[in-house]
């Protein structure tokens, strides 16, 4: 106790010198990125966070930056952990000139922990597609940014897949979906919703949750082996994924059958599973391929000159390319409120404003070099989820490769919109927030 | 030289009883409190008061209280985590449902809940011990894990399973969620610490405590002499989880703010706790704290040292991290197997006949 307790402030001391020490000059943009390239998450994390660091490089080396003004990427390692990830967040919020101006945690339960927080530290949180679903309500959590499209609308499009494939809504009826899920926040995010889908359209809905990390399923697939549901939806992360796609394997379960959530459909989750994961499906909100002129560019400007963060030849997959639109979304939000505070030098509020207005259509995509990468996103004050569309994507085994197989549906707004009001408004509740009005 | 008792004479018993005999002891700790109060708040930032000063005192509080189970009356427990997402829970619920009796009050008696739960968890120990024990208490940790992610009413019908800890105040300062006041946390936490440490090592050197380690030393022998097995060890059960009751209630309303029960209870948690009595010291209030000192801090002092210091990739500090602070154990326990706490009093020994070493 003595030692400790004496030394802690002088090491404290010691600690912060290389924090003066630090050169002065042009104004930076730093942008923390909460990392996981440890532990059990590590296969999803590190694909998404080299997609995320490599276009922000891109920018540095090709124009300098975003209007000029370089990025400065602080990266803090999280091992998808929740109390090291507000470690990270405590520990980069005030780093450089500009302070940290947007986090993107890449995990639910570090998003719900910085949604309180950040709104105390005036610095926006931009959870894409996962975190807290009623943090569309933009009236109720302003600084929070979940486009471009929830959990919940997913779980509403996963539904009118199924009613696709067996001939209408009509055809639910005493059909039977199970959901196997990440035991957190995170998989039980969807549940709320498809039992008020389930209660509409009449299915019965089984939820089998999988305790992290998710290397132990025998009895779950068991279950699902005995009671043969007609679909299994799955919220998945990490080593799980790929342990559920080899385990539905083992028990011959029909793949096209099987949806993942866009969290479960990436290469590292079907390749262990072989010419057994063929069919497999999963949501999706952007192409996957690394031939778009972003991918080009990452390639000459980064790659070449060897400061890629992964390897060459796994650019274009799909987590990496989710990493890659997330940057790309953030970045056309400072872009954005650069011009509305007709400054360089913005700071995280200013970035908020930028991402309120964000309006990236496909004529700006065509620009970044991204055609039909993605849909076109727009937000408003009350919205904060944007478009919500989703579509779905299959896994080719033989070709190796991952494919869109649908249009982009729209969700189910009558059933995630009452949930989102409900859920907001309870927190609201909970934590005293007074709605903001919009549109003034 | 320095540290001797020589020359300090005691005239009544009470003064040779005191709890810390020589008076340097007392003159150290005396300062470890000021600088705990008084300097600490003033020279650390939010980052180092958040993220470093409040998880080391509540795992040092959870440490205390495995320690007087395992440490001082020799029963294994790895129902750690459970028994915090106990107090957790109960602080949660009660201070939803009553705002008004005062948090510290709520925190009190999340405690005695957990002591209640821990006292029936503890049952088992009356006719198992050792290994078997921790399996019994192992199915504590896994039950109640399984019963606040199924049943609703523990966590409000949240739809996620999350429990958040809404704003309460203290003085007049807000102390738990968001916007509660760094330093009004820490002092609160630094204040039930000091308190309850002071309190273990107390009962540790009282009746009870001397009954808890007759029971560890041969329970056989101590059941002869006359220590009723039945009340040392339901008693070290439910003082054991009273104080990691509070350590849960106070990880989750004043640090984290919010948690979900599988990641912020799990077992690793409590593996952690026990891992930092066994690297402290078993039986040792003080190597409780130097425990967590060891688990908590090491791991962010090697992490900032390598990022911040020498800008060390990120994801390769983590591996560094993880190879060092494993190596150090095993290096610390090759050193002293019995714990940090150990060092320390082989050190003061030393100091003691120092500079003639026979």
């Amino acid at each position: 106790m003595k030692i400790t307790k004496i030394s802690r402030p002088i090491v404290a001391m010691l600690l912060a010198l290389p924090l003066f020490c630090g050169t002065v000059g042009a104004y930076e943009l730093t942008i923390p990125t909460l990392d996981y390239r440890t532990g059990p998450y590590a296969p999803n994390g590190i694909p998404f966070a080299n997609g995320y660091g490599d276009y922000m490089n891109m920018l540095n080396a090709r124009d300098g930056g975003i209007n000029g003004a370089k990025i400065n990427l602080v990266a803090c390692e999280t091992a998808y952990n929740t109390k090291r990830g507000v470690e990270c967040y405590e520990n980069t919020k005030g780093e450089g000139e500009s302070g940290a101006l947007v986090y993107q945690p890449l995990s639910t339960g570090i998003t719900y922990q910085l949604i309180p927080k950040t709104a105390v530290d005036k610095i926006p949180v931009f959870s894409m597609g996962y975190g807290r679903t009623s943090a569309a309500n933009g009236k109720i959590f302003p600084w929070v940014f979940n486009f471009p499209a929830t959990y919940w609308s997913q779980a509403t499009v996963f539904v009118q897949y199924i009613a696709e494939k067996e001939g209408g809504f009509d055809k639910l009826k005493g059909k039977k979906i199970a959901l196997v899920y990440h035991n957190s926040a995170y998989g039980k995010e969807p549940i709320r919703t498809l039992e008020s889908a389930a209660a509409k359209f009449g299915f019965e809905f089984m939820a089998l949750p999988v305790d992290h990390p998710g290397q132990e399923q025998k009895s779950t697939w068991l279950q699902v082996r005995k009671e043969r549901p007609d679909w299994v939806l799955m919220w998945g992360w990490g080593v799980m994924n790929q342990v559920a796609i080899k385990e539905a394997a083992s028990i011959r379960y029909p793949m096209d059958h099987f949806i993942g959530v866009w969290w479960s459909g990436s290469e590292n989750d079907v390749l262990p599973a072989g010419d057994a994961a063929h069919g497999y499906l999963s949501g999706a909100f952007h192409q996957p391929g690394g031939d778009f002129p972003a991918h080009t560019d990452i390639r000459k400007y980064v790659y070449d000159k060897d400061m890629g963060l992964g390897d060459r030849d796994r650019i274009g997959e799909v987590l990496y390319n989710r990493g890659l639109v997330a940057a790309m979304w953030t970045t056309e939000a400072i872009r954005k409120a650069m011009e509305i505070h007709g400054t360089n030098e913005v700071k995280a509020v200013h970035v908020r404003d930028g991402f309120e207005a964000l309006d990236v259509d496909e004529a700006r995509l065509k620009e970044l070099g991204l055609p039909n990468f993605t849909i076109p996103v727009k937000i408003t004050c009350e919205n904060h989820e944007g478009p919500g569309k989703v579509a779905l994507q299959q896994w080719d085994a033989k070709a190796k490769k991952w494919s869109l197989v649908s249009g982009f549906y729209e969700p189910l707004r009558d059933i995630t919109g009452p949930l989102i009001a409900e859920d907001s408004a309870q927190y609201a509740k909970e934590n005293n927030v007074v709605p903001r009005i919009c549109g003034s | 030289m320095i540290y001797r008792e020589t020359g300090q004479f005691k005239s009544s018993y009470q003064a040779d009883q005191a709890l810390f005999p020589i008076n340097q002891d007392r003159y150290v700790i005396f300062a470890v409190l000021i600088v705990t109060f008084g300097i600490v708040p003033m020279l650390l930032n939010e980052y180092w008061l958040n993220a470093i000063m409040l998880p080391f005192l509540i795992y040092s509080l959870a440490a205390i209280g495995l320690n007087i189970l395992t440490g001082y009356c020799g029963q294994v427990s790895l129902g750690t985590g459970g028994f915090m997402a106990v107090g957790a829970y109960s602080v949660y619920k009660l201070m939803i449902a009553f705002p008004e009796l005062g948090f510290i009050p709520l925190v009190l008696i999340s405690g005695l809940i957990t002591a209640a739960v821990g006292t029936l968890f503890g049952l088992p120990s009356l006719r198992i011990k050792g290994f078997y024990l921790a399996v019994a208490t192992l199915a504590a940790q896994f039950f109640l894990i399984w019963l606040f992610n199924k049943v609703g009413w523990f966590y409000n019908y949240n739809a996620s399973g999350m429990i958040s800890s809404p704003p309460m105040t203290l003085f007049g300062v807000t102390i738990t969620g968001p916007e509660g006041d760094m330093k009004a946390k820490y002092l609160l936490v630094a204040g039930l610490v000091a308190v309850f440490a002071l309190a273990a090592k107390n009962i540790a050197r009282g009746r009870i405590g001397r009954n808890w380690m007759a029971i560890r030393d041969m329970d056989i022998a101590a059941e002869l002499i006359g220590v009723r097995p039945l009340i040392a060890k339901l008693s070290a059960f439910a003082v054991s989880s009273f104080y990691i009751g509070m350590a849960g209630a106070l990880y989750f309303a004043v640090w984290l703010g919010s948690v979900e029960p599988t990641e912020a209870f799990d077992i690793n948690q409590s593996f952690l706790v026990l891992f930092m009595i066994i690297i402290g010291g078993l039986g040792s209030v003080l190597g409780s704290f130097f425990g967590a000192a060891f688990l908590v801090l090491m791991p962010i002092l090697l992490k900032n040292i390598m990022v911040d210091g020498f800008g060390t990739d990120a994801a390769l500090a983590a591996h560094i991290e993880i190879i060092t602070v494993g190596a150090l154990i095993v290096g610390f326990l090759i050193i002293e197997p019995h714990g940090l706490a150990q060092l320390w009093r082989i050190a003061k020994e030393k100091l003691r006949l120092w500079p003639f070493p026979h």
